[in-house]
């Protein structure tokens, strides 16, 4: 269990600087994005990029943030054992999932265009939420 | 433990050091194109460059940023059909309005030059040469004399062009129409206004614009 919580932790702040470097790109901090291909300016400059106004990487950097801090805690010897956390590590994992693949999705059949960032972005979350259900498998 | 928090020790400076190269290997946006600039009636009262006829029965409006690369596809692919299909037949009035991304670092000097050229009757022709040329916009050196280049190209009055850059003669003009985009909900580019309503459409294609168009032109007029 406690594995699993570290390995969430340090997939949690992997992504955490990922969608950090998105959204401070998105709010003019960053200039051009390095990505190689230009696709990541293309998702960037999308209508996709934002949601009600908010670029779309600051929920990453929130969720992250959130995964991170419950990934942390729940290893403290007070929550270790228990299963609260695990469950916790599961629900904000396969929330983040399945917002991502939304956003893949868009990727591919909307804007015809792929940002590595947030494909990196991508297979982090994937593991973070396998890492979720090993977690909660090996805990009953 | 302590190997679990050497590792995250590890992504901590990893990732701040990637963070702190990243953003002072260039100012970023709102250091290059310094204060919001002031918008006078003037500058609010031009409502952008048209191309065809007032008396088109559908209007379009695009919100543009000229280093975006989506921007730039359409303008260089798509606009041109339209403009021989839907424009030129008098069927379709388009609208330029400027809305310089906060994420791109020279998307106000590269509307300053289109407003600058446009001074001299040669709005639409800088455009082309902005898409058709985008390479300036990968490099993350000042386009200014690429701009200049194109200034040349097109045959414009250099000291008059370089005089309206310099004294970023169209800087109100440009904000008013970025804050005329943000009232209207825009927040990506391009953005299509059709006849008023945003454009939300996938098929951005000039197929696709041509398909919307011929569909408003079928509908009976209603008062």
């Amino acid at each position: 269990m406690i594995r699993s919580r570290q390995a969430i932790a340090v997939l949690a702040l992997a992504g955490f600087f990922i969608a950090l470097y998105l959204w401070l790109h998105s709010i003019g901090v960053i200039g051009q994005l390095k990505c190689g291909t230009g696709g990541c300016e293309i998702v960037q400059a999308s209508a996709y990029a934002r949601l009600g106004g908010v670029p779309v990487a600051f929920f990453g950097v929130a969720g992250y943030a959130a995964l991170f801090l419950v990934s942390v805690v729940g290893q403290s010897p007070r929550f270790a054992e228990r299963r609260g956390p695990g469950r916790l590590l599961f629900g904000l994992a396969s929330g983040g999932l399945l917002f991502t693949l939304y956003l893949t999705s868009l990727e591919a059949f909307v804007i015809h265009a792929w940002c590595r960032w947030c494909l990196g972005s991508a297979l982090v979350i994937l593991l973070i939420w396998i890492a979720a259900v090993a977690g909660l498998a090996r805990s009953r | 433990m302590n190997r679990f928090y050497m590792v995250l020790g590890a992504v901590v400076v990893a990732g701040g050091a990637f963070l702190w190269y990243s953003s002072s290997q260039r100012g970023g946006p709102a250091a290059d194109q310094g204060p919001v600039p002031v918008v006078t009636a003037a500058d609010s009262a031009f409502k952008g460059y048209t191309l065809g006829p007032d008396s088109a029965p559908v209007k379009i409006v695009e919100y543009v940023d000229y280093e975006c690369p989506i921007c730039a596809e359409f303008g260089a692919l798509q606009f041109p059909v339209i403009k021989d299909h839907l424009i030129n037949t008098g069927k379709v009035q388009w609208r330029q309005r400027d809305f310089p991304l906060s994420i791109h670092a020279h998307s106000r000097l590269a509307a300053l030059a289109t407003q600058c050229a446009g001074d001299q009757g040669k709005y639409w022709e800088m455009v082309d040469q902005l898409f058709d040329n985008h390479s300036w916009a990968l490099q993350s050196r000042d386009p200014t004399g690429t701009f200049h280049g194109f200034a040349q190209s097109l045959g414009l009055d250099l000291a008059k062009y370089d005089a309206c850059v310099s004294a970023n003669t169209y800087a109100g003009r440009i904000q008013a129409s970025y804050a005329e985009g943000e009232a209207r909900g825009v927040n990506g580019t391009p953005t299509l206004f059709i006849n008023g309503v945003e454009y939300t459409g996938s098929n951005r294609t000039s197929d696709g614009i041509q398909a919307v168009v011929d569909d408003l032109l079928k509908k009976p007029k209603t008062k």
